[in-house]
């Protein structure tokens, strides 16, 4: 039988070390929906979100309940739109259209986010990718819960330094249409390289072709479970740091396993994948800076913090990874600076720049995410930035990612605030010299050598 | 079949409240299988693991009245299923 102490470690993680669920996310197929009728398409995919996810909500509040644990999130994600769109949509107001009718179909369910507003433009763009990007930022602007992301490279087919272009104008548009809001729609779109298929956070998850018809993926938290785990251990040696994070993250996994599997078996729909991700929040005591810091860095962005993010990484999976049968997404360490307290205090105080999160996405999961600069930063800049980290998961093998808000009207030393679990982003410099000439280059970027295993 | 469940209890001690507690768990036919009770600085903490099998109450409904109850008495009182602790702590 259980013991006490055990259920007071469980119950100390959740109450006061901000262990939760962070997500779960209903991956939905739209490809039956099509139509080329475009009212026809709107019925028939606001009708297939609200059926299969009608018991989403109701699900994830009685798990809360039952387990005593807080769901922060339940989610949807669908089809890439521009697969979905293609035959009726002719340019890009069509693609709003579908854009506005997943916004009333999240509202009407109750649901925190519904991501797949998105094209998969690795190797080269259809007109249907082209009309769906370039509808991006008036969607995005019209909508509330709609996420929008775009691959744009990967290890397999190299970069298309087209949509690369593309992208860096797309997320100018899209700052200067929520300007009243500081840019919030820039916090709702990522670009991708490697995405995966079946990655539940937002604002990256869509729902891969290669999926079945209806998925349930679960995304874990819990920085402030590992700080903890780390307390009282300054002089313990990197063998002993490592098997509390691999044990701490085995604890946490678990959990997000039991409630990926119970959600699936009373949903009725079949479990996908567990997300291993740390992700953090804006609350004290839920941020991955604070983890490294406690590893022994004075402030995240001194010289070692890239070893030991890569270390807290690598061990998060090690731990996780025998503690669900299955793992995807993006499973890893987020380093969002704006949801991050500890990232925020760090750039405040002149310890963390844009070039050290670049290094540092070498070694743990996604990108330069939720990272606030100028509003008056080039387009080229921002796609010359795109192409840095796309170059990075080319290369590596692994998903790398840019959600960069460039906020309209503010500068170096203001601060963006986008609330909730969004957060505030301080605004950083960026480099000033241009890559215009670089970006303006047309066509690809070869796939590197190492992708050819066959 | 057990189904088992935790109970956990914090609050400013004063009387009555395991009785408070245990005197609705026998109108519902839930039985107590195990205890383990503190009081620190005059806080009370305790937790009870139960065995739900008997009862015909709803398991929200159960969860609903332990907080009604705790409301009273001035503690706070969450019940939870035991899976989520044993999933955590054996392989």
């Amino acid at each position: 039988m259980i013991n006490f102490h055990e259920i007071n470690e469980t119950n100390q993680m959740i109450a006061n070390e901000n262990l939760d669920i962070r997500t779960i996310t209903l991956g939905l197929n739209l490809l039956d929906c099509i139509d080329n009728n475009l009212k026809k398409l709107n019925e028939n995919i606001y009708k297939k979100v609200t059926d299969t996810a009608k018991d989403l909500v109701k699900t994830g509040k009685a798990l809360e309940r039952e387990y005593g644990i807080p769901i922060v999130n339940k989610r949807i994600s669908v089809t890439p739109i521009s697969i979905i769109g293609g035959s009726a949509c002719h340019n890009p107001d069509g693609f709003i259209s579908i854009a506005k009718t997943l916004d009333k179909a999240a509202k009407d369910l109750g649901i925190d986010f519904i991501g797949g507003y998105s094209a998969l433009v690795s190797k080269g763009m259809t007109k249907a990718d082209e009309n769906l990007i370039l509808s991006i930022p008036e969607a995005l602007a019209q909508t509330d819960f709609v996420c929008s992301s775009v691959n744009v490279g990967s290890t397999k087919t190299g970069l298309n330094m087209d949509a690369v272009k593309l992208m860096g104008k797309i997320i100018k548009e899209t700052s200067y249409k929520t300007k009243e809001r500081d840019s919030i729609g820039c916090a709702k779109l990522v670009v991708f390289c490697n995405a995966p298929d079946d990655n539940p956070f937002m604002a990256g998850a869509f729902h891969g072709v290669t999926e079945p018809d209806a998925v349930i993926n679960v995304g874990i938290s819990g920085p402030g479970t590992v700080k903890s785990a780390l307390e009282n251990h300054e002089n313990t040696n990197f063998e002993e740091i490592c098997e509390i994070i691999k044990k701490t993250s085995f604890k946490i996994t678990r959990v997000g396993q039991m409630i990926a599997k119970e959600a699936s078996k009373r949903m009725n729909i079949p479990f996908g994948i567990v997300d291993l991700s740390l992700a953090p929040t804006p609350q004290k005591n839920d941020s991955v800076a604070e983890i490294l810091e406690k590893m022994g860095l004075e402030m995240v962005g001194a010289p070692g913090t890239t070893a030991a993010l890569a270390i807290l990484n690598d061990q998060v999976k090690k731990g996780g990874i025998m503690a669900a049968s299955y793992v995807g997404g993006l499973s890893g360490a987020f380093i969002p600076v704006s949801e991050d307290r500890g990232m925020i205090e760090a750039v405040n105080e002149g310890s963390l720049n844009i070039e050290k999160l670049e290094a540092m996405t070498c070694v743990c999961s996604v990108g330069l995410d939720m990272i606030a600069v100028p509003g008056d930063i080039p387009a080229s800049t921002i796609s010359g930035i795109i192409a840095d980290e796309a170059a990075i998961g080319m290369i590596n093998q692994k998903t790398t990612a840019v959600r960069i808000i460039p906020v309209h009207g503010k500068s170096v030393g203001d601060t963006a605030h986008f609330g909730g679990l969004l957060g505030q982003a301080p605004i950083m410099e960026v480099n000033k010299h241009s890559c215009e000439t670089f970006i303006n280059r047309s066509g690809r970027i070869p796939a590197p050598v190492h992708s050819f295993k066959n | 079949m057990m189904e088992k469940a935790i109970i956990t209890v914090l609050g400013k001690d004063k009387i009555g409240i395991i009785a408070a507690i245990c005197n609705y768990l026998a109108d519902s036919d839930i039985n107590v299988l195990d205890i383990s009770q503190t009081i620190l600085d005059e806080y009370f903490n305790m937790i009870m693991i139960v065995d739900l099998e008997s009862t015909t109450c709803d398991f929200k409904d159960i969860s609903i009245n332990l907080e009604q109850i705790g409301k009273k008495i001035g503690v706070i009182i969450k019940i939870q299923k035991e899976e989520i602790f044993t999933n955590m702590h054996r392989i």
